[in-house]
């Protein structure tokens, strides 16, 4: 197993004893095959045990190890050593205040997510007697790519817009009540258009297109986003145009 | 709750410069620029047409100058990006299920690219320029 | 946080971003033929006199200039926000006010011909 000499800068905060930021140095021998997780913990297990850093699975899938890795948002799990030159710095996820060193605080992420009501919402109330729900693969293919989404942040550190304007609702909250939208079992649109439908929701998005470009699990929110971005016209459209408001 | 948290301000003017893709970004925003400048150039033409045919006849000699040709060329590569962009979209815009597959989106991208390609074609003939 | 009604704004900006997608690249290369000196024989008076002249002519020079100018004030709007211009409630009553000035003005020449 070949190693490969890593060089980091990492970006250092202690809310203790800092009033700001400061990069520091260091260097690891990594098997070359390795990622820049592997680095840090090696960092972390050798020479500085004082570094902070989220992560879990080590295999693309929990979305903990988000980091902003030469300026590009990527998981450090799947961030590969062999595709960095030079000294590779890492910073934490953009958009998101750090907490220490590499750690953020995703307040913002999760309040989101639970403000867009993402649960089925029946149309009808449904007892167990009544036996399960029947969904054809066709309509569970409508929605299962937003189903992928390991809210990892990603798409929030990318979004020019909502490092621009914090109270955007965001990619990954939106495609996720898009998801229950598109989700045959669902009545509950209605009640998510009041909240993704309203101005610091979809219509801060100016499809720049990042999110997905960065996300790891292909969601690709953008494309949610701007069908969200249709369906919430088309319904405005009969709310204001029909008699009875189209219902 | 977060002890002592540390804010990064996005510098507001100088974001786009952080990575290409948000070049390209404001490369393709930009076209609203001269676009939009190339109609208020077209509505000058129809005020024109409008007045006559010595008004409109002069309105095309006027035309001619160097000015008014890099403002062409730089509204066609406008236009043209702007196209591109917009085709490149669609696919992302509207997904087209059929059954339990999506269409391919360079499938749906492709059909606008044509659909333009022969729409132009044909303004082209019926404006006589082959 | 209620619906906003910004559809009204953008979905003429999304039909005019087609618009502008399949029509305007032609259109500019016919006059930039004629900038160039080579004016297409659609271009000369008698030609455009007879399309705007017609219903359907008048019809589809506003639909092509109406939408292309509202589409592009809106893009223009969220560039300049996006440029760090955070005026945005001024940037945007100047812009819309502007296309439609453009759109009205458009509708009262082709109706004079």
């Amino acid at each position: 197993m070949k190693e490969r000499l890593v060089r980091l800068e990492v970006l250092r905060y202690n809310p203790d004893t800092d009033t700001a930021a400061h990069f520091q140095r260091y260097e690891v021998s990594c098997p070359e095959e390795g990622v820049v997780l592997d680095a840090l913990n090696k960092i972390k297990e050798t020479i500085d045990p004082t570094l902070n850093y989220r992560w879990s699975c080590h295999m693309a899938v929990c979305g903990s190890c988000g980091m902003m890795i030469n300026g590009e948002p990527k998981l450090s799990c799947h961030a590969f050593l062999r595709e960095y030159d030079g000294v590779i710095r890492v910073e934490p996820l953009a958009h998101f205040p750090i907490e220490r060193d590499l750690v953020t605080a995703p307040d913002d992420f999760i309040e989101k997510l639970k403000r867009v009501k993402p649960y089925l919402i029946p149309k009808a109330p449904k007892p167990i007697s009544e036996g399960e729900y029947l969904q054809t693969p066709a309509q569970l293919k409508k929605y299962h790519r937003f189903t992928l989404c390991i809210n990892c942040m990603l798409c929030y550190a990318a979004c020019p817009e909502y490092g621009l304007t914090p109270k955007f609702i965001g990619p990954a909250a939106i495609s996720l009540a898009h998801r229950y939208n598109q989700d045959s079992r669902d009545g509950g649109r209605d009640e998510r258009q009041e909240i993704i439908a309203s101005k610091e929701g979809v219509w801060e998005c100016t499809f720049v297109g990042a999110c997905s470009e960065v996300c790891p699990a292909h969601v690709d929110p953008a494309s949610a986003l701007q069908q969200v971005k249709i369906a919430s016209s088309i319904d405005w459209f009969k709310e204001h145009l029909l008699p009875g408001g189209g219902k | 709750m977060s002890r002592n948290p540390l804010i990064r301000e996005v510098p507001p003017t100088s974001w786009y410069f952080r990575h290409p893709r948000y070049l390209r970004y404001m490369a393709r925003e930009i076209t609203s620029l001269f676009v939009g400048a190339y109609c208020v150039f077209l509505v000058f033409a129809m005020q024109s047409l409008a007045a006559g045919q010595s008004s409109y006849e002069a309105f095309l000699v006027a035309l001619r100058s160097p000015a008014s040709i890099i403002f062409h060329l730089l509204a066609l590569a406008a236009a043209l990006y702007h196209a591109a962009t917009w085709f490149n979209a669609t696919q992302k815009a509207m997904p087209i299920q059929r059954g339990e597959e999506f269409v391919p989106g360079k499938l749906i991208s492709g059909a606008h690219y044509l659909a333009w390609a022969v729409l132009s074609i044909v303004i082209l003939f019926i404006a006589g320029v082959f | 946080m209620a619906k906003s009604n910004k559809p009204i704004i953008w979905f003429p900006f999304a039909a005019g971003g087609t618009v502008i997608a399949f029509f305007i690249p032609v259109i500019v290369l016919l006059t930039l033929l004629a900038a160039l000196g080579h004016v297409p024989a659609g271009l000369n008076y008698d030609s455009m006199r007879a399309l705007a002249g017609s219903g359907l002519g008048k019809l589809a020079i506003f639909v092509v200039i109406a939408l292309s100018l509202w589409s592009s004030a809106h893009r223009l709007r969220c560039t300049c926000y996006d440029f760090g211009l955070r005026a945005d409630k001024l940037v945007a009553n100047v812009l819309y006010l502007a296309a439609g000035a453009g759109i009205i003005a458009t509708a009262v020449y082709l109706l004079r011909i």
